[in-house]
């Protein structure tokens, strides 16, 4: 009787093609918010990847909108508002008294939750940004621009000939596309969302979603959502917000099939929240 | 764990759990019962196995029918995602569990009348010990959620494996001293590789176990042993 | 058992459905009975202002004529016109609301949008508040005081401007400050959110979305200035006057001239008042005349400041 030996074949398998993190963007260390007596906001410490999308998630009044309110510091525009810790982008502290907060909100544009264009044209609305921080030197210039902007958020085909109509006659899905177009105009480098598409029926969701996928080739992207199936569909990080603190933070795909903190667990399967 | 905001999200989850379980239960009562016939040459016990299969096909159909409902339901996530998945990979195994099962019970029909020489299946009978032994911990573990006493299951499989391999060539050593034997070790060889494969689902439903609590797939290569598919008998000479 | 006690309510009410009818028609009842009450304190407003109106007309509208338009003042009543009043109302409003309407949508948009909330903006605002509710005679004290007295501006246009001004600036804060504030906050979040400095945002954002809520404001505060006689009279406007300021464009360069801003005058509701405290039927005609020139002038304003703001808000739409 003979045993062949066993002959071991080694295969090697390639890996699962990651997404591959660049240098972080933003880093944010130990930052307090209090609204008043309200300590909203407590010692957050988070480094947000460059050209990736971020999520925040949590319940209501978890702080995490108010955390993306700090990156432009949006937060400046409440009187009562103190923000304490520091915030870097490119390494450079943006609550630096020599700093101009309306330069940095020129790098970090903002989507709001309700779509807000401003009462004017669909033109006016993308221009407006570029006229006021001198970006464009001539008319042809700022028409370039309105168009590249437009395309940028998948608008443009829709919207093309009828660009001197009001932008508030629009689809509550394209005026939201259209603001996003009006905050990639001034070319950010960041662009902050607060819960963008909750106002929104699924299909111009889904519209916003895909235009995030494609804006994330050349911007860093931060989203406050309230659907975990979307921080889940669009982003790459994930940061988990409660009681003003950040509980965990990690890929998308760690926090959502194996998060590390009970509390992540809970909420994301509905515990509670 | 705090239970869920839903009560229909808890219950339903739980109907499946249930369900898992009692298919888990079947499955190991038939593997059981299909070895009983193939020792005591019962036939009607064997009937009765091949007859029990259809229910395992069922739960296994409802299973997969309320884990697709519930993932277009509720889109679970993190814990309850795994759940669901871990309900459908386990309820596939034991189905398959079933299968072999009933495989050997229609065997012991075939083998009616055959000769047959005890001492042949004692082999068969040792390991399907073990084997069963392995399930019942595994479910065991899947029940309790432990992925220790998974893993344990998981790396005593290579055990059965060698025992497979050496009742392979116990067996082919048999048929070549008498052919009249060659019928029942033939049928026995394919009991026993249903045994083994009983054990290798077992193995996959103790990686579910992990998966299911640890929530990371295992990247080690299982230990396998079974060198049957290349043990060969040289014909004894004289 | 509170399911229990749930259902012996739902019993109870099944059983008395009688009642419950019984008390329906009560409600019905007082509901049509209030209804009446209210029709009768809009009707009877409305009937003795039609009333007013009517008489109004029927005395003064046989006077209306170009001529009327076109004489001074005269000690006959049929060759007496209008022509130094509505002059002069309108030089006064025109200074007024040169004067008034900046400082009073300045300082609303500057308490609303710049001002910290201290103390000293509280005590402005309550101030602001109050003086809405002091009566106009206390403002022609004021500015005979320090006008006509303190500052020397003499009995002229540019103190009645400047008075009526002061009188119709809280409504005009007031009005000014509501508007801003019912600027949605996403707009002015969307502007500072793409880089807007607080100016812009106010003058590109709020004060456009403003307008028309600001435009009401000022309107009523003319109609109102329009009206006023009691402050006037205070400082001195003449009753009787035959004579226009000085006009305002001239032939030599600059072309426009100021000198009229101190240049004695009256108004529409004095040149009223003088005719109708006259005795003779005559002149009371001519007093109902200058009502109905005065009534039209600020109808007519208020026309104006509906379809404006009807326009501005069209083109606003949100």
């Amino acid at each position: 009787m003979t045993a062949m030996s066993s002959v071991s074949i080694k295969t090697t398998i390639a890996a699962k093609p990651e997404f591959k993190f660049g240098k972080n963007k933003v880093s944010a260390n130990n930052v307090n918010v209090f609204y008043g007596d309200k300590h909203a906001l407590k010692d957050v410490t988070v480094n947000i990847p460059e050209k990736a999308v971020m999520a925040f998630i949590g319940p209501s009044g978890c702080g995490k909108s108010t955390f993306l309110r700090c990156l432009n510091r949006m937060n400046d525009t409440i009187p009562i508002a103190k923000v304490t810790g520091k915030v870097e982008i490119d390494n450079q502290d943006i609550y630096d008294k020599a700093l101009d907060v309306v330069q940095l909100r020129a790098r970090v544009g903002m989507v709001f939750q309700k779509p807000n264009p401003f009462p004017k044209s669909i033109y006016e609305n993308i221009a407006y940004g570029p006229k006021i921080h001198g970006l464009a030197a001539s008319k042809s210039d700022l028409n370039e621009i309105v168009e590249a902007s437009l395309k940028k958020a998948g608008l443009w085909d829709e919207v093309k000939d009828r660009l001197s109509d009001s932008g508030t006659g629009l689809s509550g899905g394209q005026q939201q596309r259209l603001c996003i177009a009006r905050a990639i105009a001034v070319s950010p480098e960041i662009i902050l969302m607060d819960e963008p598409c909750s106002a929104l029926d699924p299909i111009a969701t889904a519209r916003i979603e895909e235009l995030i996928d494609e804006l994330r080739e050349n911007f860093t992207i931060v989203i406050v959502t309230h659907s975990m199936q979307q921080a889940a569909r669009v982003s790459q990080r994930t940061a988990f917000f409660h009681l003003g603190v950040l509980v965990e933070e990690g890929t998308t795909d760690t926090i959502f099939t194996n998060p590390n903190d009970s509390r992540t667990q809970d909420y994301i399967t509905g515990r509670f929240g | 764990m705090a239970s869920h905001i839903v009560t229909a999200f808890e219950n339903e989850l739980r109907e499946i759990n249930r369900k898992v379980a009692e298919m888990g239960g079947l499955a190991e009562k038939s593997v059981v019962d299909s070895i009983d016939a193939l020792i005591k040459r019962d036939t009607i016990l064997a009937q009765r196995v091949i007859a029990g299969d259809t229910r395992l096909d069922q739960l296994q159909r409802e299973i997969e029918d309320d884990a697709i409902t519930l993932i277009a339901k509720r889109q679970p996530l993190a814990v309850d995602l795994r759940e669901v998945v871990s309900a459908i990979r386990i309820c596939n195994d034991l189905e398959r569990v079933g299968d072999l099962a009933k495989n050997t019970a229609k065997r012991v029909l075939a083998l009616k009348g055959e000769y047959q020489a005890p001492a042949l299946l004692r082999g068969v009978e040792h390991m399907s010990e073990i084997v069963l032994e392995q399930l019942k911990e595994v479910l065991d573990a899947f029940g309790a959620r432990d992925a220790a006493r998974a893993m344990a299951v998981w790396k005593r499989d290579g055990a059965v494996d060698d025992l497979y391999t050496s009742l392979f060539r116990e067996l082919l050593t048999y048929m070549m001293e008498d052919p009249r034997q060659i019928t029942m070790c033939t049928h026995l060889l394919f009991a026993a590789k249903n045994v083994e494969r009983i054990g290798d689902h077992a193995t996959n439903i103790a990686e579910t176990v992990h998966y299911l609590v640890v929530g990371e797939q295992l990247a080690d290569e299982r230990p396998k042993s079974d060198a049957s598919s290349m043990t060969t008998v040289a014909y004894p000479k004289g | 058992m509170a399911f229990e006690v749930v259902a012996d309510s739902l019993g109870a009410q099944a059983k008395d459905s009688s009642k419950t009818v019984a008390n329906i028609a009560v409600r019905r009842r007082r509901e049509t009975i209030f209804k009446i009450c209210g029709l009768l304190a809009t009707s009877f407003g409305l009937i003795t202002l039609a009333l007013l109106l009517i008489d109004l007309a029927a005395a003064g509208f046989p006077r209306l004529s170009w001529d009327f338009f076109t004489n001074f003042p005269s000690r006959r009543a049929s060759q007496a016109g209008i022509l130094s009043a509505w002059v002069g109302s309108l030089l006064v409003i025109l200074t007024t609301a040169s004067i008034g309407v900046p400082l009073g949508v300045g300082a609303g948009i500057y308490l609303e949008e710049y001002g910290r909330r201290n103390w000293l903006t509280s005590i402005i605002e309550i101030n602001i508040t109050n003086l809405a509710g002091v009566p106009s005679i206390v403002f022609g004290l004021l500015a005979l005081g320090l006008f006509v007295y303190g500052l020397g501006t003499g009995r002229s246009i540019f103190t009645a401007g400047l008075t009526l001004a002061l009188l119709i600036l809280p409504i005009i804060v007031v009005a000014t400050r509501e508007a801003i504030r019912a600027v949605p906050a996403a707009l002015r979040e969307a502007a500072y959110g793409i880089g807007c400095t607080k100016w812009q945002v106010t003058r590109d954002h709020v004060l456009p979305a403003s307008l028309p809520g600001i435009l009401t404001g000022v309107i009523i505060g003319i109609s109102r200035a329009l009206g006023e006689t009691a402050p006037l009279i205070t400082i001195g406007a003449l009753t009787f006057i035959a004579f226009l300021p000085d006009s305002p464009i001239s032939s030599e360069f600059p072309f426009v001239s100021f000198s009229w801003l101190f240049d004695g005058f009256t108004v529409l509701p004095i040149q009223a008042f003088n005719w109708i405290s006259r005795p003779g039927s005559d002149f009371h005609a001519n007093a109902a005349a200058a009502g109905i020139v005065l009534l039209a002038i600020t109808l007519g304003l208020n026309a104006i400041a509906i379809y404006a703001r009807y326009k501005l808000r069209k083109k606003l739409q949100w």
